[in-house]
């Protein structure tokens, strides 16, 4: 086996991996980075986000305006420690990421422009038109090629950390050109692989967001916290499940049901007048708004299509100059997809899973229970988004908290000195290898890859949607924990070792089963209703006995063992989420 | 939803098993508002699960599923299926090494983007505390075109100069270094001229234009080579002038 030794391992490069990369190299420039990607960094799902990153740069904001947003978006989940940071720290990294080149939309005085977000009390979102993280992905990417010390791995599928005695050291990642196993030995690991949304049928995600790194660290016994808390976004392009940026309604679309009403009034997110109006409306959080959704529908007021049901948005009354400069790729994606022009026609839309706010249990230093472990990026959960993600928080979070993932394992790789038991890894790399050499020996599986993931898809959005119930989520864990029983008999069919994505897509699925039996389960045991989890049996919030993290613990032979952890409460009392005209 | 058949004609070459590249054809049954990709995708699912492509977004943003359809290049989710007849052939996008299949080897291309220094250069770093470097509208427009390229490789693919000489830097990365040079808060353009106005650099450039029009992003590329040797020209005129370099 090829043995790379480095001193820190990075997995993942997207925006969180390359901006903890750069920490790194900043931090200590005589450490050596290995950065380990399944693809090259530019086709990392960054790239996909559209709308911008939330910071506070205006005279008219404060720091307290924005944690106020994030907590009371959160419904209180958010740990107010870690969001005090994040509101402070993230105006920096924005001003960081200009001075690196990132062609951030600007006003007439040349000053950055800031744009209204859903659930946002002032104008804060930094925008570069509607590709933001796609700018931001290739600003970070570019940027990185300055250091020498960042030595890129690109198409290495990583298959398992490697763990001596309770410390991460490294991990083993197949070379996807050749099929060659290699062992990424070092002094820790920063885990930055992204989020999970493949594991719904529909979903804005790309298909590399598996959660192949939440995986890695739940086997390797690290736990996924508030993985019950999957955030719908209220405008996908039926059919495909393509993003249509919450920029759509910053800017001033609307949202209208099958009569041409704006049917959010309805939702306590009204009155609809005077518009534009900050945190009302169509600028409210993106939890209500899908679930608002799901109530127009049951009540016969959405509109049928070919693709299911749909609401429609209305950005007509912007005009095709506004459009064009300010959501370009929207028109492009809107006129190619569903054959509707913002500029003169209703645009379909549906609610689609976007994001996890759950992920790899990390404190504010995005260190892990597991020494030499860290995470970043929407595969962590530190927590700032809590039971809802404010629109505009995740560029910034992964910007944050990669930046301090990179300087706080710097500063953990000058405490530990010499690590011994390179021996003991390099056997534990050989397991790792014999066991993806066992699934090219296995004859006559019977499991299909496809079947065993449609199966899982279909489950979660049945039972484990924007709505919930008891029936609804046995019936879930239930399918899930067959499909995870099945996939040990996963039959694969292609045996060659050159870019074979028959295997990765077969381990891409076993990662998959693993984190959506701890979205089923955790839903399952979380009996209340907050944010993104909302349950129709318990349809009140329960803060005396839910105000609690999730944790769920891996059991490689049954359901994750669930336990709860704390919530930290600073300056923020848990009070009723308000929006609409009561918000003013 | 109606439904179309397609006879996809795929190139397939699995270097460990296969001792030269050949067509295989897949009778798929395809939504009309599939993309190419899409019916590639069942494909995968439903009949090969041998065959190997690169894709992610689906939303012409990753960069990731760039081929050859009908010999074009173009990515698989924006080549939309009513657009073509019953039969689609699909290749690896050409001037690449085959790794696998439909996907490319693509290193000679990320080398020629690192050769070109593609960061901003300040003129000095300015602290953090001081806040954003101003840029109007007009300083941002500038650039903006070219930083919008999602190194799909499609110019590349389309370039009968690449095809030529693959020491060319080719359509991407000089549009990339033109993208810094334009930044109002970038002074790197002499640190980039030595691979930019190099033998290989603009001045390999035929001006066929290919590149521009496969572009997927309106990057226009033929567009910023022409800028930079026009830029490079008066330069090296102006260099013999009294205080000039020479």
């Amino acid at each position: 086996m090829k043995v790379v030794n480095t001193d820190i391992v990075i997995i993942g490069a997207g925006g969180a991996g390359l901006r903890a990369a750069i920490a790194v190299a900043e931090a200590d420039p005589t450490l050596n980075i290995a950065l380990v990607s399944k693809v090259y960094p530019m086709r990392s799902h960054t790239c996909a986000a559209e709308g911008g990153a939330a910071g506070v740069v205006k005279e008219s904001d404060s720091l307290d305006y924005h944690f106020n947003d994030t907590v009371s978006g959160g419904d209180w989940l958010t740990d107010q420690d870690a969001v005090e940071l994040f509101v402070n720290e993230i105006p920096k990294e924005l001003t960081q990421l200009e001075h690196w080149g990132c062609p951030w939309s600007r006003e007439d005085t040349g000053k950055v422009a800031v744009r209204p977000f859903g659930g946002m009390k002032i104008m804060r979102t930094w925008y570069a038109a509607d590709k933001t993280g796609f700018h931001m992905l290739h600003t970070l990417f570019q940027t990185s090629l300055k250091y020498s010390s960042i030595r890129r791995f690109d198409e290495f599928y990583t298959t398992d950390l490697m763990i001596d005695d309770g410390v991460c050291r490294g991990c083993t990642a197949i070379e996807m050109r050749s099929g060659e196993m290699t062992l990424f030995l070092g002094k820790t690991v920063i885990i930055c692989s992204g989020g999970a949304g493949r594991i719904f049928p529909f979903t804005t995600n790309g298909a590399i967001k598996t959660g192949d790194g939440m995986a890695m660290a739940y086997r390797a016994g690290v736990p996924l916290k508030d993985m019950e808390f999957v955030q719908y976004h209220p405008t996908g392009l039926p059919g495909s499940g393509i993003l249509l940026t919450e920029g759509c309604r910053g800017e001033g679309g609307l949202l209208v049901n099958k009569d041409g009403y704006r049917y959010l009034q309805d939702y306590d997110l009204g009155p609809p007048d005077p518009w534009p109006r900050l945190k009302a409306m169509e600028l409210g959080p993106r939890d209500r708004l899908s679930q608002a959704f799901y109530h127009e529908q049951k009540k016969g007021r959405t509109i049928p299509s070919k693709w299911g049901d749909v609401v429609h948005l209305d950005m007509r009354h912007l005009g095709e100059k506004k459009i064009n400069e300010r959501l370009p790729l929207v028109r492009d994606l809107s006129r190619s997809y569903v054959g509707a022009d913002p500029v003169t026609d209703l645009v379909p839309v549906r609610p689609v899973v976007h994001y996890m706010m759950g992920g790899i249990h990390t404190d504010i230093n995005a260190a892990t229970p597991m020494s030499g472990l860290y995470a970043a990026g929407e595969c962590a959960c530190v927590s700032i988004n809590g039971a809802n993600r404010l629109g505009s928080n995740s560029l910034g979070e992964l910007l944050v908290f990669g930046a301090r993932a990179g300087r706080h394992a710097v500063e953990y790789v000058k405490t530990v000195g010499t690590l011994e038991g390179d021996a003991r890894i390099e056997k534990q790399a050989g397991d790792a290898e014999s066991r993806i050499k066992s699934l090219f020996k296995r004859t006559g599986g019977k499991q299909r890859v496809a079947a065993l993931r449609r199966d899982m898809n279909m489950t979660l959005e049945e039972g484990c949607g924007i709505y919930r119930d008891e029936n609804s989520l046995i019936d879930t864990c239930t399918r899930i924990a067959d499909v995870r029983a099945r996939y040990r008999d996963v039959r694969l069919e292609d045996k060659s070792n050159v870019y074979n994505t028959d295997l990765y897509q077969t381990l891409e699925l076993g990662a998959m089963i693993e984190v959506a039996q701890t979205v089923a389960i955790s839903a399952l045991q979380r009996k209340e209703s907050r944010g993104a989890h909302q349950r129709l049996d318990f349809t009140a919030r329960d803060d005396e006995n839910y105000l609690k993290h999730t944790m769920a613990f891996y059991n490689p032979n049954g359901d994750p063992r669930i336990d709860y952890a704390d919530v930290t409460i600073t300056k923020s009392q848990p009070a009723a989420r308000v929006y609409g005209g009561a918000a003013a | 939803m109606s439904e179309r058949q397609i006879e996809l004609e795929v190139l397939r070459y699995r270097p460990e098993m296969d001792d030269k590249p050949f067509f295989q054809t897949y009778s798929v049954p395809c939504q009309e508002e599939w993309v190419v990709l899409d019916a590639l995708n069942y494909v995968k699912d439903e009949m090969d699960r041998t065959l190997s492509y690169r894709w992610s977004c689906h939303m012409f943003v990753c960069g990731s599923c760039g081929m050859a359809i009908n010999g074009e290049p173009k990515l698989a989710c924006k080549a939309f299926l009513r657009d073509y007849q019953t039969k689609i052939r699909i290749e690896p996008l050409s001037n690449f090494p085959i790794e696998r299949d439909l996907v490319i080897v693509q290193d000679d291309f990320i080398e020629k983007l690192e050769s070109v220094k593609p960061y901003i250069i300040p003129k000095q770093e300015k602290p953090i505390d001081q806040g954003e470097y101003l840029q109007t509208p007009a300083q941002l427009k500038a650039y903006k075109q070219y930083s919008m390229c999602i190194n799909c490789l499609l110019c590349y693919s389309a370039c009968p100069q690449y095809a030529l000489e693959e020491k060319f830097i080719g359509p991407a990365a000089l549009a990339l270094a033109h993208r810094y040079n334009m930044d109002s808060r970038d002074v790197g353009r002499s640190a980039r001229e030595h691979v930019v106005a190099s033998h290989d650099g603009i001045w390999a450039c035929s001006f066929v234009g290919a590149c521009s029009q496969v572009c997927p992003k309106d990057v226009d590329p033929a567009g910023a080579i022409q800028q930079v040797k026009f830029t490079s020209a008066v330069d090296y005129l102006t260099s013999f002038l009294p205080g000039g370099k020479r």
